[in-house]
């Protein structure tokens, strides 16, 4: 009978597991290591601006993409990328590992140095509130 | 024993053919996370298509790759190398160059010289993107389309 109560709390764990985080957790963790409030405007003029300390193929975020993130991007390879925001693409910011992953890798093309958690809950507060 | 002439002509046929000089089939990837991470950006490029000394390179200067950076954890890094080099294609210059653009390659270069209209480069945006041409290139066919 234990079974019989355990199985639907297994299925409803199942979709949780995939995932790791949510926008609004990640965006609560970078403000607390941050030490100030998140603002979506800011993270709207990081991601929109033309920056120059990184490489030079890649001056802005919105050169892959794109600069409405409810569409979808296109990387220079040809191949396009999904949207980030959240509204528009729901598997988004959900995968802590995989935000790390690509704030490390994009923070450092595009600014020739790491994003700061205030500007990763900059960001992320603009792409939610889309 | 009557199969085995049969097989070896075909063999031959294959090995001495336009098919292998054209790079039309390159066994496709097929390593787990090697799939996963090149195919974030690009199609996974068949390990055949470069030398292990190109793999080698590309591997240990992943923060600038073609301009972007592209960096792994050590361990998932490594462990790509590790496919990559063992599934290595021969050393076409015979000189022990280095290449690292597939597209920059002279069996490529033929290839493709004068078979690309303007409208088919303009679709696929960038010689990076083999499938938007070439349908089945993932599964490591690249005949003409």
């Amino acid at each position: 009978m234990k079974y019989l109560l355990i199985l639907p709390l297994c299925l409803l764990a199942a979709p949780l597991a995939a995932q790791s985080t949510t926008p609004s957790d990640l965006i609560a963790n970078y403000t607390a290591e941050a030490g100030v409030a998140a603002s979506a405007e800011r993270g709207q003029a990081l991601f929109t601006a033309s920056h120059t300390g990184g490489k030079p193929d890649t001056p802005s975020c919105t050169t892959c993409h794109g600069a409405d993130p409810r569409a979808a991007g296109l990387a220079r390879t040809g191949k396009p990328i999904e949207p980030l925001a959240p509204l528009a693409n729901p598997e988004r910011l959900t995968d802590l590992k995989f935000v790390e992953k690509w704030f490390g890798r994009n923070c450092n093309s595009v600014l020739g140095r790491d994003c700061t958690s205030a500007e990763k809950a900059d960001v992320i507060a603009w792409l939610s509130s889309l | 024993m009557i199969k085995t002439p049969i097989l070896a002509a075909v063999a031959m046929a294959f090995a001495g053919s336009a098919f292998a000089d054209e790079m039309e089939y390159m066994p496709p990837v097929t390593h787990a996370a090697t799939l996963e991470e090149c195919s974030a950006c690009h199609m996974a490029y068949p390990a055949g298509f470069l030398p292990a000394q190109s793999w080698r390179v590309m591997m240990t200067t992943l923060e600038d790759h073609f301009g972007e950076n592209a960096g792994l954890d050590e361990e998932t890094r490594a462990e790509i190398e590790a496919y990559l080099v063992a599934n290595a294609g021969r050393d076409l210059s015979g000189d022990g160059a280095v290449p690292q653009r597939i597209s920059e390659l002279p069996w490529f270069r033929h290839e493709h010289e004068e078979e690309v209209s303007k409208r088919q480069f303009e679709k696929a945006k960038s010689w990076a993107n083999c499938n938007a041409c070439h349908e089945r290139a993932e599964q490591g066919i690249f005949e003409d389309d």
